[in-house]
């Protein structure tokens, strides 16, 4: 039996504790937005965030999540509307749309931590993300739309707290 | 006991939500039926309007990424006068009123496009007569315009109009054919940006895939693979260790009376981590088919010896004075190219939910062609096709995999083992590659005659590779010039818009590649190897002449004889491939100095089918390094003709993602058969491109008024060779197999 909290709610899981936590996730609790691509932590379509950290929650035992906080696409933000979900519908980043969850959960994570990255960091934070539908140049675009608003928006916010 | 108890309800909130109320808050309605009692105006089966002014456009294709939803709703919104803002769409269940139903070939706005739009002029002609008689005008004086029929400062929305009711339907299909199209600069919506309506629900975790198909009760299975495709069968199943795994239920050999996917055993269990657990634990022993120890090399060895036989194969193209002309030539050029197993990797592994209910057996998952598994599963279950129906999903990627829906068959055969209970069977990431039917790998012969002035004076194009539409959908294999039925999608592509004299195009199906595995359609299908043959051998061939590639090509692509192109789809023929290359050849700066080691090599085809050609050049600009041999692609151009744009952004994102799959298949993919099976099963064997991968892209659009035809394909056909031409003109080596290694380019440096 494992504790822990998924999108803000605490969840308590009875399936053994070596279940990987993406089939925890998709067949206990019932969120289907992370998806399984390769099951060996090579595709990333299964990424969600532990404690605001990327994982690839198919190579990740729910055991080991006792006591700590787990995010979903579904729970990156309550309307769907997180800047890194918003640049993605303006620059119509998915085709398929079967890697984007994973995709998005890697941005925002990337941005959270390097909130104005460079290309290379950006194509670093990416490459475990596999996308066959080969949507990577506007995922890339995406990713610097939504940088470009997020680090505008605390340039701001930090000028108008010194004003 | 036989039965399988329905998983227990485990930790706090299992949902087993009905799937027409999770499919409901989606992006995608599963049925909506049309009722003339509900006030519903349905002027063709392809749309309805309601009393609030909604549009709900029926969509027949499969969305995989191409948004293909929003291009054909478009295109009824625009003919129609629609407001965007009311238009719906409506992907629907198989059903034997929508005709035949396939998403692939990059068909879909070419064959949707006079259907729905004379459809929607239908309907906008019968809303300005019924608007004008409520307004109490002449039609003459109405105007139709975003949902309303305006005339002057009267006006009366499409919602209300019926309402009034009254409204014609039933047109015949010759009516319909007449019906009035609007004039190209009348279009307000087809060209313009929009966002596709599928998208936001692929950003938040609610589109749903056949994955996230569920019913209350269902049970979870995986596959266990026999050790060849077919022709094995089970000796025994050894359950003792599988037992021991929490949730195990049983192990069941199928019986696949339509001999779709003999020999697999399905493992049933309470959770898919079970069921993928003592599937791992199971014992079970097959007697093998007789294709167990097939490698890659037996499959290139068998292609060299049919190619060898000239009397074998289909002749495509058989133009007298082929021999002749080349007992003639001064010159005569012979090159062999291959190309190796290619899988589809489309990332959703398959899978499908299947059980029966009220009599009618539901398959739950994404398709591309339901028209061809109905019959299968038919034959499989043993009843009538009108008693089974496929519920339609997004695809997880379909690339051509999703055309052949064996999976759907084996689990339709997994609940019918268990009485019809629901099952969902899903196929692990190893599971999915074994049970793909992968891009056959190929051998072509190609040979060149060179008379006065190195022209050529005659080709001859052999190629043989393992045929998918004789392995799954036979009826559509024409005869060729000899009478010998080929498969048509296996060879496109070397029946090109050269003007090369006399021509013949031999189609030779690799008998040992269908033996051994389901040979696939994947994305392009033939004109993936067939033009890495006709284009390398360009360059090959101009060189042999001693002409410039880009001039040798244009001078052939003279729109003469046959190339000259014919009315709907192929207007102007040849002439506006040359269009392209020409523009191409400006933009990328063809014959301008490059660094040392860094060469630009082009290529040019007409995409996928000569009935349907989408005029496409490549340029590709890379870096060899000849220490390793490794190749940088720094920069891919492109030009396309594709006719009449109707989602610009839309095509443009199907030519990214064309240009760089191209690109994958020539450095990054490739696996080689290996007893019997593919050899790369996961992502640690089998590369797909990466974003550190993706080179500068710029992509142009020639402007056309001409028929729009497919792009899901033909950036994908011209990538690799040009690739290939790039390197040899960057250091001087020729590769001829794909992918492009980097001992392969070692190896072929000049000395
Ligand atoms: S499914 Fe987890 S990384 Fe691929
Ligand atoms: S959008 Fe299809 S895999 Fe990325």
């Amino acid at each position: 039996m494992t504790q822990f909290r998924l999108n803000g709610r605490s969840v308590t899981l009875t399936t053994p504790d070596d279940t990987p936590l993406l089939w925890a996730i998709r067949d206990e609790v019932g969120l289907t937005g992370t998806k399984f691509g390769c099951g060996i932590g090579a595709c990333g379509a299964c990424t969600v965030h532990v404690d605001g950290q990327a994982v690839r929650s198919c190579v990740t035992p729910v055991g080991s999540m006792a006591g700590l906080s787990v995010t979903t696409i579904e729970g990156l933000d309550p309307a769907g509307r997180h800047p890194v979900q918003q640049a993605w519908i303006e620059t119509q980043a998915p085709q398929c749309g079967y890697c984007q969850s994973g995709q998005i959960m890697q941005a925002a994570a990337l941005l959270k931590e390097t909130p104005a990255p460079t290309d290379d960091q950006i194509v670093a934070a990416m490459e475990g993300n596999l996308c066959r539908c080969m949507a990577y140049v506007r995922i890339k675009r995406a990713i610097k739309l939504a940088a470009s608003r997020t680090s505008a928006g605390r340039t701001s916010a930090r000028q108008g707290a010194k004003a | 006991m036989n039965t399988i108890a329905g998983p227990s309800p485990v930790g706090l909130s299992r949902r087993g939500l009905l799937i027409s109320m999770t499919a409901a808050g989606a992006a995608f309605t599963l049925t909506s039926p049309t009722d003339a009692a509900t006030g519903v105006y349905e002027p063709t089966i392809w749309y309805s309007i309601d009393r609030s002014g909604a549009v709900t456009v029926h969509i027949i294709r499969a969305e995989m990424g191409q948004h293909v939803g929003t291009a054909i709703a478009r295109i009824v919104a625009d003919e129609l006068e629609a407001d965007w803002a009311k238009v719906k769409i409506d992907h629907v269940d198989s059903d034997p009123r929508w005709g035949l139903m396939v998403t692939g070939g990059s068909w879909s706005v070419w064959q949707s496009y006079p259907l729905y739009s004379q459809a929607a002029a239908a309907g906008r002609i019968a809303l300005v007569e019924a608007g004008a008689k409520a307004l109490g005008v002449p039609a003459a004086s109405c105007v139709a315009r975003d949902g309303a029929i305006v005339a002057g400062a009267k006006s009366i929305s499409y919602g209300d109009i019926v309402a009034r009711g009254g409204l014609p339907s039933g047109y015949t299909a010759e009516a319909l054919a007449k019906m009035p199209v609007k004039d190209a600069t009348q279009r307000r919506l087809v060209g313009r940006p929009v966002i596709a309506r599928d998208i936001p629900a692929k950003t938040n975790g609610q589109g749903l895939y056949g994955l996230d198909a569920k019913v209350p009760g269902m049970v979870y299975a995986r596959p266990r693979l026999p050790p060849t495709r077919y022709g094995a069968s089970v000796t025994a199943i050894d359950e003792s260790e599988a037992r021991k795994i929490p949730g195990y239920l049983r192990a069941i050999a199928l019986d696949d009376p339509s001999g779709t996917a003999p020999g697999v055993v399905m493992v049933y269990a309470e959770s898919f981590v079970a069921a993928d657990r003592a599937a791992e634990a199971l014992k079970v022993t097959w007697k093998p088919g007789d294709t167990a120890t097939v490698s890659e090399a037996d499959l290139q060895a068998r292609a060299r010896t049919l190619i060898a036989d000239k009397a074998g194969g289909g002749l495509v193209v058989d133009d007298p004075g082929v021999d002749a002309a080349f007992a003639a030539a001064g010159t005569t050029l012979e090159r062999t190219y291959t190309t190796a197993t290619a899988l589809h990797f489309q990332l959703e592994p398959v899978n499908a939910l299947a059980f029966e209910k009220d009599g009618v057996f539901e398959i739950h998952t994404g398709n591309q062609w339901q028209s061809l598994v109905l019959p299968w599963l038919a034959k499989a279950l043993g009843r009538d096709e009108k008693t089974i129906v496929l519920r339609t999903y997004l695809l997880g990627g379909g690339f051509g995999r999703r055309l052949n829906g064996d999976y759907a068959v084996v689990a339709a055969l997994a609940s019918k083992a268990i009485g019809g209970k629901p099952v969902k069977v899903v196929w692990t990431r190893p599971d999915d590659t074994r049970f793909d039917s992968p891009r056959s790998p190929s051998v072509q012969v190609v040979r060149a005659a060179l008379g006065a002035g190195g022209r050529i004076t005659a080709m001859d194009h052999a190629c043989c590779a393992g045929w998918p539409t004789q392995a799954m959908a036979p009826f559509f294999m024409p005869n060729g010039k000899n009478g010998v039925a080929y498969d048509p999608f296996a060879i496109s592509g070397a029946d090109h818009w050269y003007n090369v004299g006399a021509q013949r195009v031999r189609a030779i199906r690799n008998d040992l590649a269908n033996r051994a595995f389901r040979p696939g359609w994947l994305r392009s299908v033939g004109p993936g190897f067939t033009n890495w043959a006709v284009e390398c051998f360009m360059d090959e061939a101009a060189l042999a002449a001693k002409a410039d590639p880009v001039a040798f090509r244009l001078k052939m692509l003279d729109a003469r004889g046959r190339n000259a192109g014919s009315s709907p789809n192929a207007v102007g023929g040849a002439a506006r491939q040359a269009a392209v290359l020409r523009r191409l050849a400006s933009k990328a700066g063809w014959g301008g100095a490059l660094p040392k080691n860094t060469g630009l090599g082009v290529a040019t085809t007409f995409g996928q089918e000569r009935d349907m050609p989408t005029w496409v050049a490549c340029a590709a600009r890379v870096a060899v390094d000849s220490a390793t041999g490794a190749v940088k692609v720094e920069k891919l151009t492109l030009v396309v003709d594709c006719g009449i744009v109707v989602d610009p952004d839309g095509a443009l994102a199907q030519m990214e993602g064309a240009a760089l799959w191209g690109l994958s298949l020539a450095l990054k993919e490739g696996s080689a058969f290996e007893g019997g099976q593919p050899r790369d099963l996961n992502l640690d064997g089998y590369t797909p491109l990466r974003m550190s991968d993706v080179p500068d892209l710029d992509i142009e659009f020639v402007k056309s008024d001409h028929v729009p035809v497919g792009l899901g394909e033909p950036a994908t056909t011209v990538v690799g060779p040009a690739i290939g031409n790039a390197i040899f003109n960057a250091v001087g080596a020729r590769v001829r197999d794909l992918p492009i290694r980097p001992d392969a380019v070692k190896a072929a440096l000049p000395a």
